[in-house]
């Protein structure tokens, strides 16, 4: 899900210019009932669109932007492993902020005067190694975008990018990223079909209602190469694209958020969070995935998820091995981060690597904590 | 404790009896102090502004791709390098006019601040995230420092109209920003400039740009990575300009220091009794000496303060004129709001105690050697003056020595000023004794006895007015030399200007694309008799910025276009023929080549050599310039357009191709520039540069007047006991009056006589060294005749002036006075 951008703001005003918005609209978050109200009213060029349940989702339309909502993200991980064995894990991710529009415009602007904000994260993950890198752009000039035909998500030298020729342009993509240490060029393929996260894809976050659009595509086999520190490494293994939009941020309650996506030895596919409250339990959800790709909501009552150990990172605590339990499903497993410094020191700081799983089930997976 | 509190109450008490003294060698402190402080404070001025300039972006200067003509360039390409991996940020630079203030053109500078490096200072700030949004969301605001701010007479908030009509984003003051310059969002300079998805740059982090990667094959030729930013280069083409104002600012220090030299000379001759009379009641030597050099130190600082707030003001007064001279050649913004450090503060005063001790050196030395029992005798100084005057002449003839093989072997501009400096000071040191000998000379012929005492009495006066005359010497020729080269150059500058602008019309294309459409239609336009394309690269040559153009073969080149040396045969023949170029003047001494040698110009397919078959002066130009055949140019870089369009055209057709130019094509205005404008620019630069020369001139003048002045003053005192006896002959006061100012003249005369050829001298230095040196030119030496009587009758009143409140006063000596010095006698 990642929501990583907006609760940051709020928690810890490390401010970077695609999490203006959060400043920018921090009046909606004392008054969302009201909000709800006004949701898609199209002719307030200054809101954005709202979050409603019982959307019906159109591919491939739905890969590209949604302009009128406020932010946006296309994420991809993959958990990979070299003919040695040797385990690594990859992060590609760009993200679309929307400025308010300015008092009277319409549309997002052409060149200069385009109101989005695109940001790009990459990182590589070994077991004693973790890079990372970021980019920033503004829309209108192409230098970062995403288009639907042909299918092509990029930033910079950064790219996602459609290599199918049947009608579903994720069948078969084409990722790259590089930073100064490191650069990785991976071919993505899945045959099975898109996730829909939360209920039909509406993905609440909190109890006061806050919700994102929200699918995915677990299933990705990837293959190619990653070069850290000018070695080269062949490598192949699962990957997972998530992609989520919204435009509410979430509450001043909310203080980070822990994240996983597993990929089960059975071919389940497992992905849930937590949304850690300031004051009570966090708000706990996740989605089971059978290897058919048919899914299970699964509530609160319905997990066990806890710390099990900490490291020091970067002068924080941090959990880097879990405990999860779905007893509906005879899991009772942990999971510990392959490279527990797996640290994003970017701009917005945050922990997000490759995990092992092991117990009932073994697999491999990813975490995302924030907010620590 | 006491003791040192007497003496320097009794030393201090001379001050007192006598405040033309004590004014004397306050006015040569402050004079000395606030011309050098002034020019000072105006170089670091200018060079802060530089600074900001290069350090806008960055803080350091950028290393940055531009196209090779220094044309703007598709936005498309930023993208393409972008997405190729290149972490470039796209910059756009045009210049505006406010209707708010349209006599000062802007310069805009866009920037585009997310594509640039994380946390990238902009004018010394680095900008947090809501800064940046701030920035480029709609409406904007455009940067500026607060000094323009002011000179433009606006205020923080206002959005002020250009003269095309486009309305800015609301300006913001901003410390760091560089005078004149205007910052803001990529975006709005755009269509501020009327420059859509135009850019004029790419800016490069400087450790990608250090580990010089190959651009993109697709993009070769169409960029190139330069080494320093033009702002940079800034420092070094004004370097020149700043030297010369040392150098007026050196010359009025030591000139101002002559005056404290003899006012302080002076005072401890008439003090000898005193210092003797202390001594005698055990005041130990060392006391005596502390007591005087701490007298000396209080008059320093007070010369010194008043010399400082002065020449901040002298500053302030000359600023105007600095900038303008400094924005007119080499396009630099200079703040024109004077922004000093408390160090300035603090080395002006240190200049001036670090003078007081200069000038009063050999006064406090000779003051230390007193023997204690000796007579007081006033005349010892005199005595001993013919043996000084041999050591004078002595200096002044190795002085001269020095002077005449710098001119011989200097070739660089330090050399040049040794050259001037050496010159300068052989000739004032000398100037003493060749009046000592002329009077010789004429006391030998002089058969009445009035005239013999007229001429001695003259000689007598010369130790005391010596030191004044030198200023005066020093200032007429100074003037004379400034003087001749300034017309010189105005001459030769204008006639060059006459031939060289003899395109009736210049027309720079909006964009490359419409470079063909408009030649094709400009060449079918009634009226006109030729149009010239030029097309342009801008280049380094042995790291000197330099314009490479290419023309084409056309008869009006050989017409208009003077060659100062040019090979055998027909030099413009060989250049539409052959590999061959032509090259300006000063470009020529930079690369030290003349006709016949080859030099090798940097194209993208690698070095191109060229013999060199002409060479032309280019006066005013700080940067090379460079002419080849356009066929050959386009073979080595193939892409590039016309960048300017020369028309000869009939004069009355003009309005006429204008109106339906602009219906045809969307031009800006100020793209195209008549023959008549761009002269009329050209002269307004010229005499802009040479307004604070001029200014700086007459203070030198001023300040010999004063030095003259106040000399007579002193020692108008000490004439009574020489002229007491004329009076007691029956010469009457008028007469006496009539006859001191006589030989004031005299001596002013015989100065200013000689004078004359120094002056020329120092012109010729000017022109054929410094000048050469400095800006890369040779000037021929011009002698202007009304401008030197003109000279010489200011410096005759100068003199008068000078002389005229001593003789008042010596017109209204009562009898008593004259009376009292026999009695002093007995």
């Amino acid at each position: 899900m990642k929501v990583k951008a907006l609760p940051l703001i709020t928690v810890r005003l490390q401010i970077v210019a695609l999490l203006m918005l959060g400043l920018l609209l921090s009046a909606c978050d004392d008054k969302p009932e009201e909000e709800k109200g006004f949701a898609g009213l199209a002719d307030d060029a200054s809101s954005y669109a709202q979050v409603t349940p019982g959307k019906r989702f159109e591919f491939p339309d739905d890969h590209g932007p949604h302009a009128d909502f406020r932010i946006e993200w296309w994420y991809v991980t993959a958990n990979l492993k070299d003919a040695d064995g040797q385990s690594f894990g990859v992060q590609w991710t760009l993200f679309r902020n929307a400025l308010p529009r300015a008092k009277g415009l319409q549309g997002d602007g052409a060149g200069w005067s385009n109101r989005n904000l695109w940001m790009g994260h990459a990182a590589v993950t070994s077991q004693d190694e973790h890079f990372a890198a970021e980019r920033y752009a503004r829309g209108g000039v192409q230098q970062a975008g995403v288009t639907l035909a042909p299918f092509a998500a990029w930033i910079d030298d950064w790219s996602f990018t459609s290599q199918s020729a049947s009608d579903d342009p994720l069948a078969d993509i084409q990722l790259q990223a590089s930073g100064p240490q490191f650069n990785y060029r991976l071919r993505l393929k899945a045959t099975k079909p898109l996730v829909l996260q939360g209920k039909q894809g509406f993905s609440q976050k909190s109890e006061q209602g806050q919700a994102s659009y929200y699918y995915s595509q677990p299933f990705f086999q990837a293959d190619g190469s990653i070069e850290i520190d000018g070695k080269t490494y062949q490598v192949s293994g699962p990957a997972w694209l998530d992609r989520e939009w919204s435009s509410q941020p979430l509450t001043d309650n909310q203080t980070g958020w822990d994240w996983f996506s597993l990929h089960l030895g059975d071919g389940a596919e497992v992905m849930l969070y937590r949304m850690r409250q300031k004051d009570g339990e966090p708000y706990l959800t996740g989605t089971w995935i059978n290897a058919d790709g048919s899914t299970e909501q699964l509530a609160a009552a319905d997990i066990a998820l806890a710390p099990e150990d900490t490291t020091d990172v970067e002068g924080r605590d941090m959990p880097t091995r879990w405990s999860v339990k779905i007893p509906s499903k005879a899991v009772d497993i942990a999971v510990e981060a392959l490279n527990p410094q797996a640290w994003m020191n970017l701009q917005i700081p945050y922990w997000e690597g490759p995990v092992t799983i092991s117990g009932s089930h073994e697999g491999v997976g990813y975490l995302e904590m924030t907010g620590y | 404790m006491p003791v040192f509190y007497w003496t320097l109450k009794a030393l201090l008490s001379h001050w007192r009896r006598h405040p033309v003294q004590f004014f004397s060698v306050l006015t040569g402190l402050w004079l000395a102090t606030s011309l050098l402080t002034g020019v000072q404070a105006l170089n670091s001025q200018a060079r802060e502004s530089y600074a900001k300039a290069s350090q806008m972006i960055g803080g350091d200067p950028q290393k940055i791709l531009v196209s090779p003509n220094g044309a703007n360039f598709s936005q498309d390409l930023f993208v393409t390098l972008r997405r190729a991996g290149w972490p470039v940020s796209p910059a756009l630079r045009g210049r505006v006019t406010l209707k708010e203030a349209p006599e000062q053109r802007l310069t805009v500078l866009g920037i585009e601040p997310v594509s640039l490096p994380v946390n990238t200072a902009l004018a010394g700030q680095s900008l947090d995230t809501a800064q940046i949004v701030d920035f480029f969301t709609p409406p904007g605001t455009t940067w500026i420092s607060p000094q323009t701010l002011a000179a433009l007479g606006l205020h923080e908030g206002q959005q002020p109209v250009t003269d095309s009509g486009k309305v800015l984003p609301p300006l913001r003051a901003k410390t760091d920003m560089a005078p004149g310059v205007l910052l803001m969002d990529i975006g709005f300079a755009q269509q501020l400039l009327n420059q859509p998805d135009q850019i004029s740059r790419l800016v490069l982090p400087k450790d990608f740009a250090d580990n010089a990667p190959a651009l993109p094959a697709e993009l070769n030729g169409e960029l190139v990575l330069r080494k320093s930013g033009e702002d940079n280069d800034l420092g070094r083409l004004t370097e020149s300009f700043h030297l010369n104002l040392d150098a007026l600012g050196f010359l009025s220090f030591v000139v101002g220091l002559f005056i404290v030299h003899a006012a302080i000379g002076l005072a401890l001759e008439q003090r000898r009794g005193l210092l003797r009379n202390l001594r005698a009641c055990g005041v130990s030597a060392r006391g005596l000496m502390v007591s005087l050099v701490v007298e000396l130190g209080v008059l320093a600082l007070l010369g010194g303060i008043a010399g400082v707030i002065s020449g901040y003001w002298l500053a302030s007064a000359l600023l105007p004129d600095v900038a303008a001279s400094l924005r007119g050649l080499y396009g630099a913004e200079v703040a024109g709001h004077l922004n000093l450090s408390v160090w300035w503060w603090l080395s002006g005063l240190g200049v001036s105690l670090l003078g007081a001790f200069l000038a009063g050196a050999s006064s406090l030395l000779r003051a230390a050697r007193l023997p204690l029992l000796a007579l007081a005798n006033a005349q010892a100084w005199h005595e001993t003056h013919s043996k000084w005057l041999r050591r004078q002449g002595w200096v002044a003839g190795i002085s001269a020595l020095i002077a005449i093989s710098a001119a011989l072997f200097g070739d660089s501009l330090a050399l040049g000023f040794v050259l001037m400096a050496s010159l300068l000071l052989s000739a004032a040191l000398g100037l003493p004794v060749l009046l000592n000998l002329l009077l010789d000379a004429l006391l030998g012929r002089s058969r009445s006895v009035l005239g013999q005492w007229f001429l001695a009495d003259c000689r007598q006066q010369l130790p005391a007015l010596s030191l004044a005359l030198m200023a005066l010497l020093l200032a007429m020729a100074a003037n004379i030399g400034a003087g001749s080269m300034t017309s010189g150059f105005r001459q030769t500058f204008t006639h060059w200007l006459e031939q060289r602008l003899s395109a009736e019309l210049y027309i720079n294309p909006q964009n490359p694309a419409q470079a063909a459409p408009l030649q094709q239609w400009l060449s079918q336009q009634p009226l006109t008799s030729a149009v010239l394309p030029n097309w342009q690269v801008s280049l380094q040559l042995k790291g000197w910025p330099a314009e490479l153009y290419g023309v084409i073969d056309h008869p009006h080149y050989r017409q208009h276009w003077p060659l100062l040396e040019s090979a055998s045969g027909d030099a413009w023949k060989q250049l539409a023929q052959e590999d061959t170029l032509m090259l300006s003047e000063q470009l020529a001494r930079r690369l030290d080549v003349s006709v016949g040698d080859e030099v090798k110009l940097p194209a993208p397919d690698g070095p191109w050599p060229l013999r060199v078959v002409g060479i032309y002066a280019d006066y005013g130009n700080p940067k090379g310039h460079v002419l080849v055949n356009a066929e050959h140019l386009l073979k080595h870089w193939p892409q590039l357009t016309p960048n300017r369009f020369n028309l000869r055209i009939d004069p009355r057709a003009i309005p006429q191709l204008l109106r339906v130019l602009h219906n045809k094509f969307t031009i800006d205005d100020n793209r195209i520039v008549d023959q008549i404008q761009l002269k009329a620019w050209s002269q307004q630069v010229f005499e802009r540069t040479f307004a604070a020369t001029a200014a700086l001139n007459s203070l030198t003048l001023m300040v010999a007047g004063v030095a003259l002045f106040i000399s007579l003053l002193t020692q108008s005192q000490s004439r009574l006991a020489q002229l007491a006896p004329l009076w007691a002959l029956g010469v009457t006061r008028q007469q006496l009056m009539l006859l001191n100012l006589a030989q004031t003249w005299l001596l002013a005369v015989l100065t200013l006589v000689l004078a004359i050829p120094l002056g020329l001298l120092l012109a010729w230095c000017l022109d054929a060294v410094i000048n050469v040196q400095a800006f890369g030119w040779r000037l021929p030496l011009q002698v202007f005749p009304m401008q030197l009587v003109r000279l010489t009758l200011l410096a005759m009143l100068a003199t008068l002036l000078a002389s005229a409140w001593p003789l008042y006063r010596l017109y209204r000596t009562r009898p008593a006075d004259l009376l009292r010095t026999f009695a002093n006698e007995g």
